[in-house]
């Protein structure tokens, strides 16, 4: 709701001021890194002169850097799978179940949200290490998978809250079990939900460092593979993977939007 | 309404994969802690407090815990300044483009992170474009070296990575104050920054408890941003764990200094829940 | 505040100032429009209702008031000053909200005094006009509550306190008894009433009960689609009701359709003497003036006499509500005392008199 003109009026002028400049402070980064990728002269120097899309070139060709995209999306799709597989009873589980321990469990469940990420990841790694697991690619999807069950679990929860369980109540005095109530009418209902946690699962696995840092055996992943070049030096075609990856990001959580405003509202035609 | 073997189906599965890979990793975090390492780099299984004393007894570890409290206390302001104001006018000016900026706002969230404090790095540096553009403009003569490879560049980099942390949890709880409060407060007399003080503000804390505790623990656990924009100066705690993982072998220590965060960590946030608690009124 | 020496202007109860003057105000949504052309006197020390349907534009209309809402044209003086200039921290008017809007960090105390304490009136002061005003919504007890704490009706009571305490010139109340069950309601409407009798000060309260509204009021004015249907009297207006929309949403009524020629009004098979012009009439007939023939003393030699078979009965506890049907087809409500069921055919008659005139109630674009 919006006040009226008459309820508010001095704070209004510095307002709007702020805004922009926080909003400058956000993006300016991103915007120089965009710009420069274009920039002839490599990084810094201002003004960016030569516009030139030979960075762009040197990364088509940069095969390591393509092995590193691939890998990464097979451990953001693996861990996708695994952090939803748990994530969603575990959410059911925190909805609708007593167990001993449960507060315990919710709060260890959390936990790798807000936890450094190389305190989980160098704990997997000793787990790994104990157990003579080699690192590989399977440790990293571990890792990721585990992390992000608290993605899951946290928005699936969210949607559980909205979810009328005189629903569920309906489908199961209509003859329907458990097992079909499950499928027919839960998952439906959680389906904005999940789809979400989905979209958030795969963008932080794909962006992941702090875990995937003490698990990785001989294949990197593409931000590992990006940090391994900075600590070489800067080159300007990391200007172009990143403005890349920027815009997959953008579309993403723009279309994302428009999935969710979508379901949400759906369109009457008269 | 459910059967046990629905709770038990949605239980048992989670609940057995979060015990092998969180539970136990994080007991063998802390035995690790009471552990050594022998001079031949193999780590040895003797219970010991040695860990714990060394962490006490040499300076640099506390020293550097100390500066990244400090480093995390001052991210954890600025978001809060920068961030506060923004969630307000989200809140209550935006109106019909109240969609498009919270989008705005969590944008830069599902860019890189990494991306991120690597585009610090070229603004900031001697050749970078902050530099050259204050020279460009007759501004400096000198490329300012204390921009990067400083405290200065961490708490930069962090706190333009953590606002949007802080800004979501102070707009959720401003969105839900009833705006029927907001008016009772100017029909019952306050000018609009008194309806700020008095009502608006005090109903916000635990969005605002949030959002601070959110920007502080995250800043004090990073170990990307002093790597890459820190400099000697700006080690932080997490970058000493690192090293003893890797080159300075001494898993040990490194796991003691670690459990020692998560402790910190976790009173923290039983800390900031408690207060949170105690300022909601729902 | 000077007072005005002017003759009162339009104001239904004689000898009383005008407080406030809404002049031809006009609000529009968007492409809706709420409010059309109100234009009303609310005089010192008057109960008035604003009553109407969900949608009539009432609250708007105290909205408007309270500052909340900007008109699009008209204007709102109050004591000859203009009243919808000013932003609503600086109008000598306070509000009770629909759903109470108590602060839920502040105590029943520091709620009721809130007004007070912005107003940097000093603390002793504050304390004895809090006390005071707890003590005149029997609230005392639970100064030191939470209002999470407390029930519906008793945050009701607070509301109120708060908005008396600092002394408005008026005070507007937006449907503040909807929320309580039937029983609380009827008991907070006679509190409501004898408390502004006790305070003194001019009440406009907002609600759609129609029979609330004539408990409680001096004056109710009926907003229909954004525009004054009538302001009158409870009695004036259900007794005399303007418009057919009058009759049938204050109380119940027949509508009786029909002409007058050369004094006669005929209405399907009923007739009687009038003295109105000639034309097409509505009449207005309440189920009450319709009475039985008492078959001792025959029917009374000015009514209009008829006969009707029984449809329907409704058991209203001390009345009851019949529906007759006349060999005509036309059907009439009649409200009488209990009986045993009734049967068959009855003698009705009514008082030529009791059917009112009224106006049609055309639709509004």
């Amino acid at each position: 709701m919006e006040l009226p003109v008459s309820a508010v009026r001095s704070t209004s002028r510095w307002l709007p001021w702020h805004v922009i400049v926080v909003f400058g402070f956000l993006y300016l980064p991103i915007v120089t890194l965009i710009v420069y990728s274009f920039n002839g002269s490599g990084v810094g120097g201002f003004p960016p002169r030569n516009l030139t899309l030979d960075w762009y070139r040197m990364l088509f060709a940069d095969d390591a850097i393509w092995e590193s995209v691939l890998n990464s999306l097979i451990v953001a799709v693996t861990a996708m799978a695994i952090s939803l597989t748990f994530g969603v009873p575990a959410a059911l589980a925190l909805d609708r179940a007593n167990f001993p321990g449960k507060a315990f469990f919710r709060r260890l469940v959390l936990l790798p949200l807000i936890l450094p990420g190389i305190i989980t990841g160098l704990s997997l790694s000793m787990l790994f290490h104990d157990s003579h697991v080699k690192l590989s690619l399977l440790t990293i999807v571990l890792g990721h998978g585990t992390a992000l069950i608290s993605v899951a679990t946290t928005e699936v929860f969210a949607g559980l809250q909205k979810l009328d369980r005189a629903q569920e109540e309906a489908s199961l005095d209509l003859g329907a079990n458990y097992w079909q109530t499950f499928w027919r009418v839960t998952i439906p209902n959680l389906r904005l939900s999940i789809i979400g946690a989905a979209l958030l699962i795969f963008t932080l696995s794909m962006d992941e460092i702090a875990v995937s840092f003490f698990l990785i055996g001989r294949d990197n992943t593409l931000p590992l593979e990006i940090w391994g070049r900075l600590r070489r030096g800067i080159t300007p075609e990391i200007n172009a993977i990143s403005t890349i990856i920027f815009v997959s990001s953008l579309v993403a959580i723009v279309s994302w939007y428009r999935l969710r405003t979508n379901a949400e509202n759906p369109e009457v035609t008269v | 309404m459910f059967s046990r073997a629905y709770r038990t189906a949605i239980t048992l599965p989670p609940l057995l994969w979060v015990a092998v890979f969180l539970l136990v990793p994080y007991a063998l975090l802390l035995c690790y802690s009471f552990w050594s390492v022998s001079p031949s780099q193999t780590i040895t299984h003797s219970w010991t407090l040695d860990n714990y004393r060394e962490l006490f007894r040499v300076n640099v570890y506390l020293q550097t815990l100390f500066r990244s409290m400090w480093i995390a206390a001052r991210v954890m302001i600025f978001s809060l300044l920068l961030g506060y104001p923004l969630a307000y006018y989200l809140s209550f000016y935006a109106g019909a483009r109240k969609d498009l900026f919270y989008q705005l706002v969590i944008i830069p969230l599902w860019v890189s992170y990494l991306v991120r404090a690597y585009a610090w790095k070229t603004i900031l540096g001697s050749d970078g474009v902050l530099n050259t553009l204050l020279q460009y403009l007759h501004l400096t003569k000198h490329p300012l070296e204390f921009l990067l490879y400083s405290p200065f560049a961490v708490v930069l980099t962090l706190t333009h990575i953590y606002t949007p942390f802080a800004v979501l949890p102070i707009y959720a709880a401003l969105e839900h104050i009833p705006r029927n409060l907001v008016e009772a407060s100017s029909d019952l007399g306050a000018s609009p920054l008194q309806t700020f003080w008095r009502v608006i503000f005090p109903l916000s804390i635990p969005g605002v408890l949030a959002g601070a505790t959110f920007a502080f623990v995250l800043s004090l656990g990073d170990f990307l941003a002093p790597l890459l924009l820190g400099g000697p100066s700006g080690i932080m705690i997490s970058n000493i764990v690192v090293s003893l993982f890797g080159a300075a072998y001494n898993w040990p220590l490194g796991a003691a200094i670690s459990l020692c965060m998560l402790l910190l960590v976790v009173s923290l946030l039983f800390l900031s829940e408690k207060l949170e608690k105690k300022w909601s009124f729902r | 505040m000077a007072t005005t020496t002017e003759p009162v202007v339009r104001s239904a109860r004689s000898g009383l100032q005008e407080l406030l003057s809404i002049r031809n105000i006009a609000k529009s949504f968007g492409k809706t429009r709420v409010l059309r052309d109100i234009s009303l006197e609310i005089a010192e020390g008057e109960f008035l209702t604003i009553l109407g349907e969900s949608g009539s534009g009432k609250t708007t209309l105290l909205r408007i008031i309270a500052g909340f809402e900007n008109a699009n044209s008209g204007e709102i003086l109050m004591e000859g000053e203009r009243l919808d200039l000013l932003p609503p921290y600086r109008r000598r008017v306070n509000t009770v909200f629909q759903h109470y809007a108590l602060f839920p960090h502040l105590t029943v105390e520091e709620n009721v005094g809130y007004g007070l304490r912005v107003a940097k009136l000093p603390k002793a002061e504050i304390a004895a006009r809090v006390t005071e005003a707890l003590a005149m919504v029997k609230m005392t007890a639970f100064a030191k509550s939470k209002p999470g704490k407390i029930s519906g009706g008793q945050q009701q009571r607070i509301a109120l306190a708060r908005a008396l305490v600092n002394r408005p010139r008026l005070l507007l109340l937006d449907e503040p008894l909807s929320a309580l069950d039937a029983n609380l309601r009827r008991q907070m409407q006679v509190e409501l009433k004898s408390l502004q009798r006790e305070v003194g000060i001019s009440f406009v309260f907002v609600t759609h009960d129609q029979e609330e509204a004539m408990v409680m009021s001096d004056r109710v004015a009926l907003l229909r689609m954004g525009e004054l249907e009538q302001v009158a009297s409870p009695r004036e207006i259900y007794s005399h009701p303007a418009t057919a929309y009058t009759a049938q949403f204050i109380g119940h009524t027949n509508l009786l359709r029909g002409e007058i020629r050369a004094g006669i009004a005929r209405c399907n098979s009923l007739s009687w003497k009038v003295g109105l012009p000639e034309g097409p009439a509505l009449f207005s007939l309440r189920p009450e003036n319709i009475r039985i023939v008492n078959p001792e003393t025959g029917s009374d030699v000015n009514a209009v006499t008829f006969r009707g078979k029984i449809q329907h009965q409704a058991f209203h506890g001390a009345t009851e509500l019949l529906q007759v049907v006349c060999a005509d087809g036309l059907t009439l409500s009649v409200r009488t005392a209990t009986r045993e069921t009734r049967q068959g055919d009855l003698a009705l008659e009514f008082s030529p008199t009791d059917a009112v005139l009224v106006r049609e109630s055309p639709e509004r674009g």
